[in-house]
């Protein structure tokens, strides 16, 4: 297995005449907790929806887990094995916490419009298996007493934890979390990273969008940033927080 | 889910099946012009129950449903009738019907269904209107529909020698035509109703809701958003066929004034009156939009000669206008419909057994 | 070759009326996201008011120019109102419902306003007042009307008057800001509620017109008239790209000429297998290929979904 899990090559988007992407590359590299900063507008959300297919770039591409990603698929993305939370958290609302985890299973499940007519041994055990599976996500995000409450009337937090145990009913190789920690106070957040931190011990390599710089300097392997949609710098926090380039962009030079 | 029914809701089931047999002898007391309106009535909770699959539960509105229903009616007409001198069973004309219906539905749904809702709307309206007009003119210069006159003398359902037309002796009750179809409908009705519940807590269930809800996040969590939606559209668009087959065979006739615009908003009506996605809110809506309209027409009439002594309107306007006021109204009133979900309180039960 | 002159011209006069009708659609449409299922049937009032009141006053011995005048006045006036009507009554309380439920108020708004007519006019077509004097031109080997050149001319004109009202006054820019974003132009000043009554009562009024002109092209009126005719108008909306006014003027006139051209030839397209009462069949089949390859219709721009 190689140790690459994700390279972008060349990404560009634009939409009419503005830049949103300028022929990005990056690496993400199997089992790191990847970072992805900028200011406002910088295109990393744009960046986020090439890869997971909501959006199709103008030029580039990218190649997952040795094969190349398909363009304009997002559940194509999902499948193989892309899963994302979304900056302004997207639930299926009138749904319990349970039923959201539960959709998360789709695409590693198979049982059909027969198989749910005639109820066949089959069919039973997967869906005893998936609401399992999906209960067992709820505890591991910790929300597990809110398995049955409508998405919509969970907390703000709560809901945040419940999109990235959607996400992980996936079993994602690569989840990408965009702006997790926005809106959340300091508490949250520390309780967000030691759940970010512990689903990369299970296994799960991870892209995180934030702009919570100190967030992704203490917890990121590795980080790129972008301004005005072009990639900047991709290195360790360490160089990168030094960069003067990345300074300039952060206070507007 | 228990395995076993408790003793209350068993002895509920027992009481509908009782009500529900004896039925069609209590109103054809009343003639068997009312057990053919309860003949509709079932057929239209069946009708209603398929667009549920679209409607309510992948949240497609679909205004040109009566479309597939017309496809199994002629279907039926074409295979069962003198008018090509053919005469095939029920078991090779429900299936072609069902099919055929299916095929259309979803090869007009494979390039619509990625469109917004109401360009949806407008598209299957539109494919509605074809069908109907296709029908009305596919009489020359070959004649295969009959046109406006359409296509008489349709075999009635029979399995074996066993005809659902006309009186026949069962179990030393003279039953008639009417009633026995009023069974078949009914079987057939519980049939749709299995399936609805069993697909609305399925796999495919929960993929249709989650795309009602949220369209790109399900995207996201791996639904193929456009195959999913064509497979809620070609189920309905199979059980419209299902009903337009078993329709022919039981009015022995079809014209394309069966199928117009009207009954595809109508049967929309049944599901969103009584509440999308509920399956007992859509046969209420279903049940209540087949009879009520019979009651007033019935009704209005010989009222308004006792009140005023002449007929000041029209009951077939007077009808058509109650039943726009009152789509207005319920969407106003009670958007979610007349017997909604109650705030998905079996969810959380289930969850607690 | 007079043939193809001839429906070009049929076309294009069938297609003004579209136009006028798909105008009244694709303003709601573009301010509010609504498919304003009852325009068609403001349309058939329309026609029906300029019936009862040009005829009434014709046979009362007023000159009928000055009759026609009235009747068109009148139709104009009560379809502003009940424009202005539908939407104070039954969309502005749904504003903020999912989109299903002010379709199917619609659809009930459009049977309501359907049965109404019924009870008002009855059942039986209408005949509409003689208001043009009957005079017939030559071009070209092919023919046209007095009407039809009326249709074209007021049809332009209106047309224009639209465009300068939306591009050249302060309500026609907080038209197209509402269009652009509601809570923003709300934000900037802009009189929401003021800003979608007047889409209405705008295109109620074109509605109208084109109501006096059907009447006027094809002599007779109808109850059920309006539905087709909206289902039709609608379609040249969506084939122009709906929401953009430009748009809905060509997709009128494109449509009435495809519609035209297809009646005209479909028999020697076919073989003489399909005649010319398969002319209806054109609308939908224009819809269904134009969403199918272009969905933003052939003038709109593409708007992207944002995740």
């Amino acid at each position: 297995m190689s140790e690459v899990l994700l390279k972008a090559e060349a990404v560009a988007k634009h939409f009419g005449g503005v830049k949103a992407l300028q022929e990005v590359s990056l690496t993400i590299r199997r089992g790191e907790i990847y970072g992805l900063i900028g200011p406002n507008g910088a295109g990393k959300t744009t960046f986020f929806n090439c890869m997971t297919g909501l959006y199709v770039p103008d030029g580039g591409g990218f190649v997952f887990d040795g094969a190349p990603l398909i363009a304009d698929a997002p559940h194509q993305a999902a499948e193989r094995g892309i899963a994302r939370t979304f900056q302004n958290i997207r639930l299926f609302g009138n749904m319990t916490a349970l039923e959201n985890v539960m959709v998360g299973r789709h695409v590693r499940t198979k049982a059909g419009v027969l198989g749910a007519m005639f109820q066949n041994a089959a069919t039973k055990a997967e869906e005893v298996a998936i609401r399992q599976r999906a209960s067992d996500l709820l505890h591991y995000v910790r929300i597990e007493e809110r398995a049955d409450d409508l998405a919509k009337n969970l907390s703000y937090g709560d809901q945040r934890r419940l999109e990235i145990a959607r996400a992980l009913a996936t079993e994602p190789k690569l989840l990408c979390l965009d702006e997790p920690a926005a809106g959340m106070n300091a508490t949250e957040t520390a309780e967000l990273r030691e759940l970010i931190e512990g689903i990369r011990r299970d296994g799960t390599t991870i892209l995180l969008i934030e702009h919570d710089v100190k967030l992704v300097m203490g917890l990121c392997d590795r980080v790129a940033v972008l301004d005005y949609g072009a990639l900047v710098i991709e290195d360790v926090p360490a160089v990168v927080q030094k960069d003067q380039r990345v300074i300039e962009a952060y206070l507007g030079a | 889910m228990s395995k076993w029914l408790n003793p209350r809701s068993a002895f509920g089931i027992a009481l509908i099946a009782v009500a529900l047999l004896g039925l069609p002898f209590v109103a054809a007391m009343g003639g068997q012009a009312w057990v053919r309106i309860l003949d509709f009535a079932i057929l239209y909770v069946f009708l209603a129950l398929g667009l549920n699959i679209v409607v309510g539960f992948a949240g497609l509105l679909d205004l040109g449903y009566i479309a597939f229903y017309a496809v199994g009616a002629y279907t039926w007409a074409l295979l069962a009738s003198p008018h090509f001198g053919l005469h095939l069973p029920i078991w090779v004309i429900l299936p072609i019907g069902a099919g055929l219906a299916c095929f259309a539905g979803v090869l007009l749904g494979s390039p619509t269904l990625k469109l917004r809702g109401d360009y949806l709307a407008i598209v299957t309206l539109g494919f509605g209107e074809i069908v109907r007009i296709f029908m009305n003119n596919l009489n020359a210069p070959v004649n295969i529909t009959n046109g406006p006159q359409g296509i008489t003398l349709i075999d009635p359902v029979a399995f074996g020698d066993f005809r659902f037309s006309g009186t026949s002796q069962l179990f030393g009750l003279s039953v008639s035509g009417p009633i026995k179809y009023y069974y078949l409908l009914v079987a057939l009705a519980i049939l749709v109703i299995v399936i609805n519940l069993r697909l609305q807590h399925s796999r495919i269930g929960r993929a249709w809701q989650a795309i009602r809800e949220d369209e790109i996040a399900a995207k996201a969590v791996g639904i193929n958003t456009r195959n999913i939606k064509l497979l809620a559209f070609a189920m309905g668009a199979s059980f419209g066929g299902i009903a337009g087959g078993v329709f022919a065979a039981m009015q022995g006739f079809v014209s394309p004034e069966s199928f117009s615009l009207m009954e595809s908003i109508m049967i929309l009506a049944m599901v969103v009156l009584g509440g999308m996605g509920h399956i007992p809110g859509v046969i209420l809506g279903a049940v209540l939009l087949s009879i009520l309209p019979e009651v007033l027409r019935y009704g209005v009439g010989p009222a308004q000669m006792a009140l005023f002594g002449k007929m000041l309107v029209d009951p077939e306007s007077l009808r058509m206008l109650v039943f726009g006021l009152a789509l207005v109204l319920v969407m106003r009133f009670k958007p979610a419909g007349l017997w909604p979900s109650p705030e998905r309180k079996r969810e959380l039960q289930e969850a607690g057994q | 070759m007079d043939i193809f002159l001839q429906q070009i011209i049929n076309g294009l006069v069938q297609g003004s009326i579209y136009a006028l009708v798909a105008l009244g659609y694709t303003m709601v449409y573009g301010i509010m996201g609504l498919i304003n299922f009852a325009h068609g049937e403001v349309v058939m009032i329309g026609t029906l008011v300029t019936i009862t009141v040009a005829g009434s006053l014709i046979k009362a011995g007023m000159p009928v120019a000055l009759a026609g005048l009235a009747g068109v006045s009148a139709s104009v006036l009560v379809c502003m109102a009940l424009g202005w009507g539908l939407e104070r009554i039954a969309y502005r309380p749904l504003r903020n419902a999912p989109r299903l439920t002010p379709l199917i108020t619609a659809i009930g708004m459009s049977i309501v306003l359907q049965n109404l007519a019924m009870m008002i006019w009855g059942r039986n077509y209408l005949t509409f007042p003689p208001l043009l004097p009957k005079m017939d031109f030559e071009f070209a080997g092919a023919n046209f009307t007095a009407i039809q050149v009326i249709i074209v001319l007021v049809s332009a004109a209106t047309m224009g008057g639209l465009l300068l009202l939306v591009y050249r006054t302060k309500l026609g820019m907080a038209m197209r800001a509402t269009a652009q974003n509601p809570a923003v132009a709300s934000l900037m000043g802009v009189n929401i509620n003021r800003v979608i009554a007047a889409a209405f009562v705008i295109g109620s009024a074109l509605g109208a017109l084109a109501g006096v002109m059907v009447g006027g092209y094809y002599e007779i009126a109808h109850y059920q008239m309006g539905f087709m005719l909206g289902l039709k108008a609608f379609t040249a909306a969506v084939l122009g790209g709906i929401g953009n006014l430009g748009g809905a003027m060509l997709g009128g006139i494109l449509l009435g000429i495809i519609e035209a051209l297809g009646a005209g030839y479909i028999g020697d397209l076919t073989g003489g297998f399909l005649g010319s009462h398969y002319q209806d069949i054109f609308a939908f089949i224009v819809l269904i290929v134009v969403l199918m390859f272009k969905p933003s219709g052939l003038f709109g721009e593409k708007t992207g979904d944002r995740a």
